[in-house]
């Protein structure tokens, strides 16, 4: 999935792709969606199936690898990305036929959207989980705490946030950007059941998930998934300026190799 | 829902447009098991206390967060709920603007979001709580409906049209109680359909919520003057009955507009746009709301303060119109 999102950057060219940020998100995407997500491809809208939102809409180069790898769409279709008039571009449009459950870019919107449709399952006696994917800077915004109040005021524990926590957003380091201050606490404190764990670790990641099934908790849970923006690529790795940006071909050719020499 | 007759025109009327969608709001809910009606701390604001004690399993408070409101709305409307948002519609339309653009413009998922207080309504609350741009900023999100009734009996018409529609719709209520009636019997309602009030072949006004039963009195009072005016109720801002404009602007010499809203972007505006590409249009008199903010009063003095009394209305007809004009 990490050559596939570098090779998907490259062919964007000039345009360039969130590299940063969508590096950062493969393990738990790659585990989402090959281990834990209850869904059928050839049935994207099958009634009671899991509901994933990317409310970091910016992490398509983790997202869309994760629904080829799951079958919803043919790899041949990631040649569509940044595309003039076609239906991957950089933030996700709502696709229901490709599994894409919402549209997103614009941050701080996610998790309500994910209240919404986890207040719903719970009306209705459903058994479907509900799972938003934030990112840390994201989580600047105002809204995310409404959201988050809100959750718990309703008892979801069918409701499963994910904070890719790379610790970079666009300006920078984001305790010097706005200080989160313990992070975990936070949650905590807004009544949610939470998770520390390090995001590119699968089997911590697999534990983590198969927790929050577990657990009788009536809260909502949220697995703060500690990772390294740009993961991968050495050049790239905690820095700023690669959170969004376009590779030379020296530079991709680079990265390719790094990878499969990391597997 | 009950047919229109003068006594329950008369009892919209009491209760006002808000009253009068929490009356209807609870003959969808006797209906629909799939409604929810939130609010953001204004149940009893928005009419919505005996719906609670009715309804509790199809009503939720999300607190005074009316952002979080839209998107949860939305999430609930993708799993197949009816949703309807109310709070002051100077929350809905500026605080949760982008909500409204992307989760129901965008992702065109059918909420209805029912702003309450509109217009000068809120009164001595001051210009926090005005809604005197809600228009312009909703009628330019793509794909979003927007409804101004005209008094009580309409605002019923309304939502259990909205309730049905498949799209998102914003819904500006406005007015105070004891609203002036503009329907007393039935007529056919229908979503971007203008109603043609009155006759005239002089001036035609085009007028929205509360202006519309202020411009049929100004042209009472244009017709003691010799001024023959039409009156159209234009419920529908977008989309614009644009057929019933072009008619009017074939019938007549001067179109003037009446709302209860800044000059800046709302039925003024989105008529201007119209007819400014419409061949030999006559001349277009927009009356609304000055831009600027308001020196704070009751709902009277605003109104007559911002010249929208219908007195006031039909001198500015006057004034505009003139003995040289029709020469």
């Amino acid at each position: 999935m990490r050559e596939t999102a570098l090779h998907m950057a490259f062919s964007a060219g000039s345009n360039g792709a969130h590299l940063g940020g969508g590096l950062s998100l493969i393990e738990i995407m790659a585990t989402l969606y090959g281990g834990v997500l209850h869904i059928d491809p050839k049935n994207p809208e099958w009634d009671d199936r899991d509901r994933f939102i990317l409310s970091k809409g910016h992490g398509v180069l983790a997202y869309y690898p994760a629904l080829v790898e799951a079958g919803f769409f043919p790899s041949e279709d990631l040649k569509k990305f940044e595309v003039n008039g076609n239906y991957l571009p950089g933030h996700p449009i709502m696709n229901m036929k490709k599994g894409i459950e919402c549209s997103s870019g614009s941050l701080g919107m996610g998790l309500s959207f994910g209240v919404g449709v986890a207040l719903t399952g719970k009306m209705r006696n459903k058994s479907y989980h509900t799972y938003v994917v934030l990112g840390d800077g994201e989580c600047d915004e105002g809204t995310v705490w409404e959201a988050a109040m809100s959750a718990s005021h309703f008892h979801l524990n069918n409701l499963i946030a994910i904070v890719d926590q790379n610790q970079l957003q666009y300006d920078g380091v984001c305790s010097e950007i706005m200080d989160m201050g313990d992070f975990k606490a936070k949650w905590e404190s807004f009544g949610w059941d939470a998770t520390e764990i390090d995001g590119h670790d699968i089997r911590a990641l697999l534990h983590a998930f198969r927790c929050c099934l577990q657990t009788p908790v009536l809260k909502p849970h949220v697995i703060i998934a500690r990772t390294v923006k740009g993961k991968g690529v050495s050049f790239m790795e905690n820095k700023k300026e690669w959170h969004h940006g376009s590779l030379t071909q020296k530079q991709y050719e680079s990265a390719i190799a790094e990878i499969r020499g990391v597997q | 829902m009950a047919p229109l007759t003068p006594l329950n025109a008369r009892i919209y009327s009491k209760l006002g447009q808000r009253g009068s969608f929490s009356l209807a709001i609870e003959e969808v809910a006797a209906q629909d098991e799939e409604l929810v009606v939130m609010t953001a701390d204004l149940t009893t604001l928005t009419g919505l206390t005996r719906f609670k004690e009715k309804y509790p399993g199809k009503f939720l408070n999300i607190g005074i967060a009316e952002q979080n409101m839209i998107c949860l709305a939305a999430g609930m409307a993708k799993e197949g709920k009816n949703v309807f948002v109310t709070t002051y519609a100077n929350f809905l339309a500026m605080r949760a603007y982008e909500q409204i653009r992307i989760q129901l413009g965008y992702m065109q998922f059918p909420v209805r979001v029912i702003g309450t207080g509109s217009g000068l309504a809120m009164g001595m609350s001051g210009n926090t709580h005005y809604g005197i741009e809600d228009i312009a900023l909703m009628r330019a999100v793509p794909g979003l409906m927007v409804v101004s009734p005209a008094d009580g009996a309409e605002t019923t018409k309304v939502i259990h049209e909205a309730a049905h529609y498949p799209g998102p719709v914003y819904v500006r209520l406005s007015g105070v109680m004891n609203t002036p009636i503009v329907y007393t019997e039935e007529y056919p309602f229908a979503f971007g359909k203008a109603v043609r009030l009155r006759e005239g072949d002089d001036v035609a006004v085009i007028a929205t919520g509360t202006m519309v039963h202020e411009s049929i009195r100004a042209a009472e009072l244009l017709k003691e003057k010799g001024i023959s005016a039409s009156v159209l109720n234009m419920h529908t801002i977008k989309p614009l009955d644009t057929a019933a404009i072009r008619n009017a602007c074939t019938r007549s010499n001067l179109i003037v507009t009446v709302e209860e809203h800044s000059i800046i972007g709302g039925l003024g505006s989105a008529v201007a746009e119209c007819i400014s590409e419409t061949a030999g249009s006559p001349r277009l008199l927009r009356i609304g709301i000055p831009d600027a903010f308001q020196k704070v009063g009751d709902y009277r003095y605003l109104l007559e303060q911002n010249g929208l009394s219908a007195p006031q209305i039909a001198e500015k007809i006057s004034i505009t119109f003139g003995p040289g004009f029709r020469s």
